[in-house]
């Protein structure tokens, strides 16, 4: 069982530099082919300033810097029994190609179901731009399977 | 793209399905690598199977990306305001995903004319693996 003292626990600060040919690679990954992803041109014609980041790429920020998983094998929790319970986005301002983004984190909760066969480990994230303007609030539960 | 507006949507109306090919270890290599999942749960068969998994398994957020294109295919990704996901099941290999999005409800949230979608990942087999919400704003 993960000790509950986590709880309230900040994972520390993760910048992301928001790079366009890991955008074109993302949008690669998961089978975009609108323009708008992978041409400058197209995103500025769309009113971007930039390649825009997809609406979950936000949550790469965390499992770059490895503070995700160093916070996970702190608590003691394999990386074999972890799932992604949920996920949520709230969006504040677009993020592009050439932004910097800072995603800082907090363990809001840990809590367990089906008599602790389950837990799950609650982050709720804030993510700001290089201009300090909060850019996505992101909360996020995984499931651990023991 | 034809941005729909808030007065041509109603309450039931479907968003074009979006059907993506069976997943295959190659777009699980291109996703860890591109989202920075390198879990290798999902990568590595060596590794699941010594975790008590049958085979590696899609990332729950290559499922949530899929319904962002579901989404952002509809209206432009700057007047998406929220954007939930519960995933439910596994995605194993082979499974061929269909995203589909229905509006349920419109509403005001903070002054803007918005639109509440419900959202839905199923497999060939009718089984759900991620249901979900959004918010996206229209004028």
């Amino acid at each position: 069982m993960i000790d509950r003292k986590w709880i309230g626990h900040e994972l520390g600060a993760s910048q992301l530099s928001i790079e366009r040919g890991r955008l074109k690679f993302f949008a690669k990954a998961i089978g975009e082919t609108n323009p708008l992803y992978t041409d400058e041109s197209a995103a500025r014609a769309a009113g971007y300033a930039d390649l825009p980041a997809p609406p979950t790429f936000l949550f790469a920020a965390e499992l770059d810097s490895g503070a995700l998983f160093a916070t996970l094998d702190r608590l003691g929790v394999p990386l074999g029994k972890l799932l992604h319970g949920e996920q949520r986005f709230e969006y504040l301002a677009p993020v592009v190609a050439g932004d910097r983004v800072t995603v800082s984190s907090r363990i809001a909760d840990i809590y367990q179901k089906k008599n602790g066969a389950l837990e799950f480990i609650d982050i709720e994230s804030l993510a700001v731009n290089q201009h300090g303007a909060p850019v996505a609030r992101l909360r996020s539960v995984t499931v651990v399977r023991h | 793209m034809t941005v729909p507006s808030f007065d041509s949507v109603r309450v039931g109306d479907t968003l074009p399905d979006l059907a993506l090919p069976p997943v295959d270890r190659t777009t699980l290599a291109l996703f860890a690598g591109a989202s920075g999942d390198h879990n290798p749960i999902h990568i590595d068969l060596d590794f699941a199977r010594r975790a008590g998994m049958p085979d590696v398994f899609a990332h729950g957020m290559l499922g949530m990306a899929w319904l962002g294109r579901l989404l952002s295919g509809w209206a432009p990704q700057s007047q998406l305001r929220r954007f939930d996901a519960r995933f439910q099941g596994i995605t194993h290999l082979g499974n061929a995903i269909r995203c589909s999005a229905r509006i349920v409800e419109k509403l005001e949230v903070g002054g803007e004319c918005c639109v509440r979608i419900q959202l839905h990942s199923t497999n060939q087999f009718g089984q759900t693996k991620i249901s979900g919400e959004a918010l996206v704003a229209l004028t």
